[in-house]
């Protein structure tokens, strides 16, 4: 039996900045991963990656990535993508600093 | 010190005007990603987890104070002001933009400096002894047979193209300190009779497949090295495998092919690569030596010296650690940390940098080294001027005593930046620093190198830690397996496993217990922690750091 599809993102690197982006239900780039689209339904999914992978003037390095549906959007479900989110844990540097900015 | 011939820097010129336009095109969309990527991954150019990471170049780890202070500039013009000194003598920028990078590559251009194959399936930066020059033990400074190599292998059109990436690193000394044996090359000067040669060592690398290298061949003369590299790579290139890229490194072609195959194999490559070296190496070798001559030693007494080290214990203390023996009388090679208990193995500010460049100006003949320990060298300084340089390290964060300590750890970047990573390191060598820091037990441990990687590529050098360390990722959690006994010196080994892995809480509770157990079982307090391993085995380690645990479990 295939395995049962778990929730996804549509992310990827910016291309001018290299930092990580997500995919809005809107057809817009985000940095934030709450604000991402939460995709259940694995032949959306397929159709979301490619309209992302035609966006390479904007865009680098697109994949889906697994999260899970928290109170206030998308979680990340493994570390990697939990520090993609965030930034490194040695300085405040990254998404952890300039989304505390906005 | 070499500085660029004019066809060095057309060259340098060349390449960042090219890679402006590559740049400019791929912004424009006329370039795709997987045209681009080759592109910019030639000129030092990765795409890492949170942004774009420039690798420039640091050639045998050399640099003068004007370089020194543009790769400050760079950091805080393009970066977030600091830079990170990698286990092969690079600098790595963690936050560029890609429409910045031609400024910064024009930047490094104006002193010098540039990215061309830190990354890519090309000979690599050259790497060598960071005591070249200075150190006691030395036969010859390897750094102009480095920057030989430098030269011939730079866009040297066999080798654009090569299986996988390729590299050497040279010392002048029988003591390694450029761990040549974990190197696809590894050369070594050594004298037959009077003259100078080098014993070529192949097949060393960590990475997936560790392997310590073989001996080629013992001597290689002066007349002989180029045709002889050319000869190595040569061989590679043509059967080096190309279907697998877990067997494309010379290891495995070495392994699989055995040493006295490829030595047959590159010996008759040689007869025919031999006579295209018509002797304009050998005369470009002679130019290169005199840029590298010694500095104008300076004579004066050490009373000053002689005198802080008597009256201030800081100072005493950091003399122990940090400076090693030079071979002019008077002077010392001083080893500056970028390891202070908590920081980030390896990274230094601009401000940091600034200082360095300063003061390798005033006291240091200026001259900087970066070692593949991640730490700055000033190989030059008078005794004399040691208590005021001290002074103005302390003041900049960059006084800590702890060469060759257990808070002077090497670690790769890790999951904190690098795409590759499975697990971070970078946390885990600041709590260990912190926590022996805290234990206030560093000194008493003594001479001890732990070396962490963030996945099995090991650029952290895991394997030949004295307690190496690896981060993988087990079922979706960090997990960190433990190796002992490595040695990354002229005597390399791998270091052999523990046993299971242990979580990010419990890998420095489980480095303490390893180090209970040295304190515990050691003969004195001369025997290192090597010494003590290779006595007792691995058995006295395991036990402390499994049975302990189940028994407390179990209870």
């Amino acid at each position: 039996m295939p395995r049962a599809f778990t929730p996804k993102v549509v992310t990827a690197n910016a291309l001018l900045e290299g930092d990580v982006v997500y995919l809005t239900a809107d057809d817009r780039w985000t940095r934030d991963l709450a604000q991402a689209e939460l995709i259940t339904d694995e032949a959306h999914a397929q159709l979301r990656q490619l309209m992302a992978e035609g966006q390479p003037d904007q865009v680098v390095g697109v994949y889906l990535a697994d999260v899970t549906d928290g109170p206030n959007g998308p979680e990340p479900t493994h570390f990697r993508e939990d520090f993609r989110r965030s930034g490194p844990s040695n300085y405040r540097h990254g998404k952890q600093a300039e989304l505390s900015d906005v | 010190m070499y500085d660029y011939s004019e066809f060095d820097a057309a060259f340098v010129a060349a390449r960042n005007r090219q890679f402006r336009q590559q740049v400019e095109r791929r912004v424009s969309g006329a370039l795709t990603e997987d045209e681009f990527k080759p592109l910019r991954l030639m000129n030092g150019l990765y795409l890492q987890l949170h942004a774009y990471m420039l690798r420039v170049a640091i050639p045998y780890g050399t640099l003068d104070s004007a370089k020194m202070r543009q790769l400050a500039y760079i950091a805080e013009r393009w970066d977030k002001g600091y830079g990170h000194f990698t286990t092969r003598q690079n600098i790595q920028y963690n936050w560029p933009k890609l429409p910045d990078v031609p400024d910064m590559l024009d930047a490094l251009a104006e002193v010098g400096m540039h990215a061309i194959q830190t990354s890519g399936n090309t000979i690599r930066n050259v790497t060598a002894d960071h005591f070249a020059g200075a150190a006691e033990d030395e036969i010859a400074d390897p750094r102009p047979v480095a920057e030989l190599i430098r030269q011939w292998s730079t866009d040297h059109p066999e080798f654009q193209f090569l299986p996988r990436k390729f590299k050497i690193a040279v010392t002048g000394s029988p003591n390694d300190r450029a761990v040549i044996k974990a190197h696809d090359i590894g050369l070594q000067i050594v004298t037959r009779g009077t003259e100078q040669g080098y014993r070529v060592i192949v097949g060393g690398g960590l990475g997936r497949t560790p392997m310590i290298g073989k001996v080629l061949n013992d001597f290689i003369t002066q007349d002989d090295l180029l045709p002889y590299l050319e000869s190595i790579v040569s061989v590679w290139n043509q059967i080096g495998r190309r279907d697998n890229k877990y067997k494309s490194r010379i290891k495995i072609t070495v392994h699989e092919h055995g040493i006295d195959d490829i030595r047959a194999r590159v010996a008759e490559r040689f007869k025919l690569v031999r006579p295209a070296f018509s002797g304009v190496d050998l005369a470009l070798f002679e130019e290169i030596k005199a840029a590298f001559a010694p500095p104008a030693f300076r004579k004066a007494g050490t009373e000053s010296f002689d005198t802080a080290y008597s009256a201030d214990p800081v100072f005493r203390a950091w003399a122990d650690t940090n400076l090693a023996t030079h071979r002019a009388p008077g002077y010392a090679i001083v080893q500056i940390s970028l390891k202070a208990h908590g920081a980030t193995p390896g990274d230094a500010t601009a401000a940091q940098m600034r200082v360095m460049a300063d003061l390798a100006q005033f006291y240091g003949h200026d001259e900087l080294r970066i070692s593949h320990e991640q730490n700055v060298i000033l190989p030059h300084v008078h005794k004399s001027d040691l208590p005021a340089l001290h002074a103005i390290l302390k003041r900049h964060g960059l006084a800590t005593a702890n060469i060759g300590l257990i808070s002077d750890i090497i670690a790769c970047p890790g999951m904190d930046y690098c795409a590759l990573a499975t697990a971070r390191s970078i946390p885990i060598a600041q709590e260990i620093a912190t926590r022996f820091d805290e234990l206030k037990l560093e000194h008493e441990i003594g001479e001890l190198k732990i070396k962490i990687s963030g996945c099995i590529n090991a650029c952290g050098h895991h394997h030949v830690g004295q307690i190496g360390i690896l981060g993988l990722d087990r079922a979706g959690v960090e997990n960190y397996q433990i190796t002992l006994g490595g040695d990354h010196t002229q005597d390399a080994a791998l270091g052999q496993r523990t046993g299971p892995g242990f979580s990010a809480d419990d890998i420095v509770p489980a480095i303490e217990r390893i180090i209970e157990t040295y304190l515990d079982y050691r003969q004195d307090r001369q025997e290192t922690f090597l010494q003590t391993y290779r006595r007792i085995g691995m058995e006295p380690f395991k036990s402390a750091l499994y049975e302990k645990v189940r028994a407390h479990a179990a209870e």
